[in-house]
């Protein structure tokens, strides 16, 4: 049995009257790729933003490696190993694309400054298979580029949980492909993940396990396969079966 | 500091050299100048550091500078002059880390009104207290002379520049390049960016309560009305996108030309210097988006360009 890297107990989100996410709990075990699925508007993105420490959690705990998170803000999440890219991407319009994946390296889990962070950002950046657009100016980046480039900067930091908010989203289907290709090779190398998807055939080959959300509340829990045959989650998808 | 480094710094220390000999050539009339430019320097340079690549524009400039002056006009019988700039930056700098745990927490534009409204907030006060101690302005009588001002200032600017080289080569410097970029990510990379936005707000503060120390013997009669003028906020902060905030050179570039403008504008047209002024800062966000800094940059590209075809 491996080492649960993180904890989520009992969380619940309210923003005024509307509860966004009601007494979620998981675990995710160290090289682990957890999915969180659901339709749109089941509180994953408010899920995943709880962890980052962009929202406080109304009520719950979620620990990594045993520090709580809950309540903290998001430069000290991300400084005890807290990595994530955003839903619709982020990057540093002035900044190069090496010191765009730099900024993750100096400030969060692991440090470094100077030569060696260039260094590392332009491994990372290698390692996304970015290698030829090093020079560009972020603007001119293609919209898969621009994803590679904030998931070396989430990597930059080495973190000990990776979330990663809809990644996949908005690629077509060859860089489909190769985003797909470019997460499994992450977890390959022993990467712990948090993967909110919609994209079922990356859920399929990437998860180990998944978390199904609908109206803020988990209503299942296990491998790919269970979950998505699973007649509740269904249901969330598609809506009650009213032929007769 | 490399070869490199110390090659490209070296034209800045010879032109900080030759500002030096200014008060021994300059006959009365350019002293002025020349000390009102090094004055409007060092506001416009500890502006640019840290609304530059923060991209919040401060508008308390005013504020900073007419507590300065109020050191030196309630100091300076009982306290050697050299004191006073130190303990005009002290209060500058306190004052300014209060003002930014308060405000740096704000958006852009609740952030400049706030900022315009500290120093009226501020003159304010002091009236008030000179009124509850019956006192109106303050004579500044001292044997100061504008070439120890010009001298204090060039000093001073120095100081700037040397504390924006070491800021733009630190984490600091970095920190802040993120922030201004998108404060989200700033926040998620680590950085905690109240800290650092509070930490490099003290820097104009503290520059501008010293540069109003300095100068209220200039003044020899200081009361609120002129020494806490918002007038000069503005001019800073013309003046630094005039000449552009993305480079340290940038703030000079705009200072020099902009006050030969000013002196022209107030000698020929007294009564409508505050319509040119605008039109003048309409024409720079028009005309000259990013400055000088920004016009130099698109000079180079398109000569890069037309070499390289």
């Amino acid at each position: 049995m491996s080492r649960t890297v993180l904890q989520v107990q009992g969380v619940t989100k309210r923003f005024g009257g509307l509860v966004a996410v009601r007494d979620m709990s998981f675990d995710v075990t160290e090289h682990q790729v957890m999915g969180i699925i659901g339709p749109n508007g089941s509180g994953k993105s408010t899920m995943i933003n709880m962890i980052s420490g962009l929202f406080a959690p109304s009520e719950g705990s979620i620990r990594l490696n045993g520090a709580d998170l809950a309540g903290l803000p998001a430069h000290k999440t991300a400084r005890l190993g807290v990595g994530r890219t955003f839903q619709l991407v982020r990057l540093l319009p002035e900044l190069s694309v090496v010191e765009n994946v730099v900024a993750g390296a100096v400030f969060g889990h692991r440090r470094t400054w100077g030569r060696t962070a260039e260094l590392h950002a332009r491994q990372l950046l290698d390692r996304v298979g970015l290698g030829g657009a090093i020079g560009l100016p972020v603007s001119s980046l293609t919209y898969i580029d621009t994803k590679r480039v904030e998931l070396a900067r989430a990597l930059a930091g080495d973190p000990a949980v990776l979330l990663l908010d809809e990644w996949l989203a908005g690629l077509n289907p060859t860089e489909l492909a190769t985003g797909i290709d470019l997460v499994r090779s992450l977890r390959d190398e022993g990467r712990t993940i948090i993967l909110v998807e919609h994209v079922m055939d990356a859920i399929r080959s990437l998860c180990d396990r998944c978390v199904v959300m609908s109206s803020g509340a988990k209503i299942a829990q296990g491998t790919p396969a269970e979950v998505l045959s699973d007649p509740g989650v269904i249901r969330a998808y598609l809506g009650e079966d009213e032929d007769a | 500091m490399s070869g490199q480094e110390f090659l490209k710094a070296l034209p800045w220390v010879a032109l900080l050299i030759a500002a030096v000999f200014v008060p021994f050539v300059a006959g009365p009339y350019w002293l002025s100048m020349a000390t009102t430019m090094a004055m409007f320097v060092v506001l416009a340079t500890s502006w640019a550091l840290f609304s530059g690549p923060t991209h919040y524009i401060s508008l308390a400039t005013a504020a900073f500078f007419g507590v300065g002056t109020f050191v030196t006009g309630l100091g300076f019988q009982t306290l050697p002059f050299w004191m006073l700039p130190l303990i005009a930056a002290g209060l500058g700098g306190i004052l300014a880390a209060l003002v930014g745990m308060v405000t740096l927490r704000l958006s852009g534009v609740y952030f400049v009104i706030f900022t315009l409204g500290l120093a009226e907030l501020v003159r304010q006060v002091v009236t008030w207290v000179q009124n509850q101690t019956g006192q109106r302005g303050m004579y500044v009588l001292t044997s100061i002379t504008e070439r120890d001002i010009y001298w204090m200032l060039l000093g001073l600017a120095a100081l700037v520049y040397l504390a924006g080289w070491l800021i733009g080569r630190s984490k600091l410097g970095f920190a802040l390049r993120i922030i201004g970029n998108d404060e989200t990510v700033a926040r998620h990379v680590g950085i905690d960016t109240a800290l650092a936005k509070v930490a490099l707000f003290t820097i104009p503060g503290m520059a501008a309560a010293a540069v109003g120390a300095m100068l209220a013997p200039r003044y020899i009669y200081i009361e609120p009305s002129t020494a806490f003028a918002p007038l000069l906020s503005f001019q800073v902060v013309i003046m630094a996108l005039l000449g552009g905030t993305g480079r340290l050179w940038g703030p000079l570039a705009g200072v020099i030309p902009f006050t030969l403008l000013w002196e022209f504008i107030t000698r020929q047209a007294p009564n409508q210097t505050l319509l040119l002024l605008g039109v003048v800062f309409l024409l720079i966000v028009y005309v000259l988006p990013g400055g000088f800094v920004g016009l130099w940059a698109r000079i180079r590209r398109r000569f890069h360009q037309g070499g390289g075809a």
